[in-house]
């Protein structure tokens, strides 16, 4: 005779350590099985579109480091390339240069506290540990560079807000350099690990056809083989003149995303490297009196930056009348500004497409049918942060 | 297959339904008739040379006070073309437009966020519920319209 169990429901979150956040999941459990799950979001929603429609243009920065807050420079270097676009302006090229080498600084330490709380979350401690060092350090090279060490508003409409020093640029290149053995060590604690192996492989499948209908974006897309990569596809920055490889999965599993996330880091690290190699000398900001503020050390010198300055700060600067989407490839996937101006000196709308938003939607197709414990691995394994999920 | 080719095609094929279309910014849009976006929007997934296959973000704009009051914007790309492609949809106060969400799985919470954002109703939709607000909760925040401070809120001199 068949032993019969009572369905179950059981709430996960929103406070529990392994949502990354204040996700929370209504799970219906047959025994240890999975039946159905159902994410409930918005707990975070703070919002930032709204917020965004009564602030200048420039004052919207720092509030673009509030969606995902662990990659802020990817963030400030989206909104950036967007407004840009909609004003017809073209960055210096040095600005160029340091805006790819902070976004994929950014880039290695997001995906560093991804590996951390993604091991931790399926058992393996050591690990955690490791990558926040590497993070630690990245994110005092921030400090170095723009004074902040995670909301950084360091890439700004224009140009850069402060030009690096030699120290940054050489303490970067001996971290980068230096960060491939790294890498190596954190594999030699997970990769060959039977317990890593029997928790990630064939777990939270996604077929490549099935990763384009969900939309997913990212590592989570790229996982599923799809050879999608907004730096290569739509190219922005100098990302068309930088050699990388877009690494690609094939299995769709979270073994898969997480191979290719550890392969990111590897590829940032060239573009870094290149990207300190060709930085030319130059302005860091484009000379436009009426869209970027004047030096500091002439403000209290000159009357007319004065002027400048406080025109710029309490008023804003106008956009022409217009629309334009621009994505960029952050390091959770595609983030998208869309951004229509009615030719004020503040947004008439700014949606911005998070690619944590579109991951999280596909959660319920990777864990329904899975053991309840894997549904902590497919969480880690596509890489949310509820700030960017509920905005 | 570039992004003014597939603008000619959908002039060609749905002369009637496609009322504007242009480049700005190097960017393709076209304004398409409210009931007809599915039936476009399906047709440019299934249609083996165009293949817009990922469906990248679903929003609205609200124009307040002109008419008609919204817009919803779909932003399409090709995977295999590597084209992409906005469609805006007009759309007036208490007008739904058929909803995307059999063609693209991802259009489910998009939709839902429009939604809750907007007060825009999408038919067809399988499950048409608020997504980042709380469900009892009044008023749609991204209408121009919104309060942006309660009823009883008074400024105090401190």
């Amino acid at each position: 005779m068949a032993i019969q169990t009572k369905e179950i429901t059981v709430n996960m979150g929103p406070q529990h350590p392994s949502t990354h956040g204040v996700l929370r999941l209504i799970l219906k459990l047959d025994g240890e099985r999975i039946l159905s799950c159902e994410p409930q979001i918005g707990y975070l929603h703070r919002g930032v579109e709204k917020l965004c429609e009564s602030k200048t243009w420039q004052q919207v920065v720092p509030i673009t480091d509030r969606l995902d807050y662990l990659s802020c420079g990817c963030n400030n270097h989206a909104y950036a390339i967007a407004v840009e676009k909609l004003m017809d302006i073209q960055v210096p090229e040095r600005a160029d240069y340091l805006r790819v080498i902070v976004s994929e600084l950014t880039r290695i330490s997001s995906h560093l506290l991804w590996l951390a709380t993604h091991a931790l979350d399926i058992g393996a401690m050591t690990v955690c540990l490791y990558c926040l060092r590497e993070r630690e350090v990245i994110l005092d090279y921030f400090e170095m560079l723009c004074g902040a060490r995670l909301t950084v508003s360091y890439i700004n409409i224009g140009g850069v807000r402060n030009d690096a020093t030699k120290e940054f640029i050489e303490k970067t290149r001996e971290f980068i350099e230096a960060f491939p053995k790294r890498i190596e060590e954190y594999n030699t604690l997970i990769m060959n690990n039977p317990i890593w192996l029997g928790r990630t492989k064939g777990i939270g499948v996604i077929p490549y056809a099935e990763a384009i209908d969900w939309g997913l974006t990212g590592g989570s897309l790229r996982g599923s083989g799809v050879n999608y990569d907004v730096r290569k596809a739509v190219p922005y920055s100098v990302y068309d003149r930088i050699d990388f490889d877009v690494p690609l999965g094939e299995a769709g599993d979270v073994y898969d995303r997480y191979t290719i996330r550890i392969e990111e880091m590897r590829q940032a690290g060239r573009i870094i490297l290149q990207c300190i190699k060709e930085l030319p000398d130059g302005p860091i900001s484009i000379d436009l009196p009426n869209v970027t503020l004047p030096p500091k050390d002439r403000v209290t010198e000159d009357i007319q930056c004065m002027l400048q300055h406080f025109v710029l700060v309490s008023k804003g600067f106008e956009v022409p009348k217009g629309e334009v989407y621009v994505g960029s490839e952050a390091p959770k996937g595609e983030l998208g500004f869309y951004i229509v101006s009615d030719g004020g000196q503040k947004p008439l709308r700014i949606k911005m497409r998070a690619p944590s938003f579109v991951n999280l939607q596909c959660l319920p197709r990777m864990c329904e049918g899975s053991m309840i414990a894997d549904i902590v691995a497919c969480i880690g394994s596509i890489d949310i942060v509820l700030g960017e999920v509920d905005r | 297959m570039t992004s003014e080719q597939v603008m000619d095609i959908l002039r060609e094929r749905y002369t009637e339904d496609v009322t504007d279309s242009g480049v700005s910014h190097g960017q393709s849009w076209v304004v398409v008739n409210r009931d007809r976006i599915s039936a476009i929007c399906n047709f440019l997934k299934e249609s083996s040379d165009i293949r817009m296959d990922y469906l990248i973000d679903i929003t609205a704009v609200d124009w307040h006070p002109r008419n008609p009051r919204f817009e919803v914007v779909y932003h399409l790309h090709s995977m295999s073309n590597g084209c992409r492609l906005r469609i805006k949809v007009p759309l007036e106060e208490e007008q739904a437009v058929p909803s995307v969400s059999w063609i693209w799985r991802t259009a489910n919470w998009h939709e839902r966020e429009v939604f809750d954002m907007f007060g825009i109703r999408f038919d067809m939709h399988p499950d048409l519920r608020r997504i980042l607000m709380p469900d009892e909760w009044e008023g749609h925040p991204l209408r121009k319209d919104y309060p942006l401070e309660g009823p009883d809120w008074k400024f105090k001199p401190w």
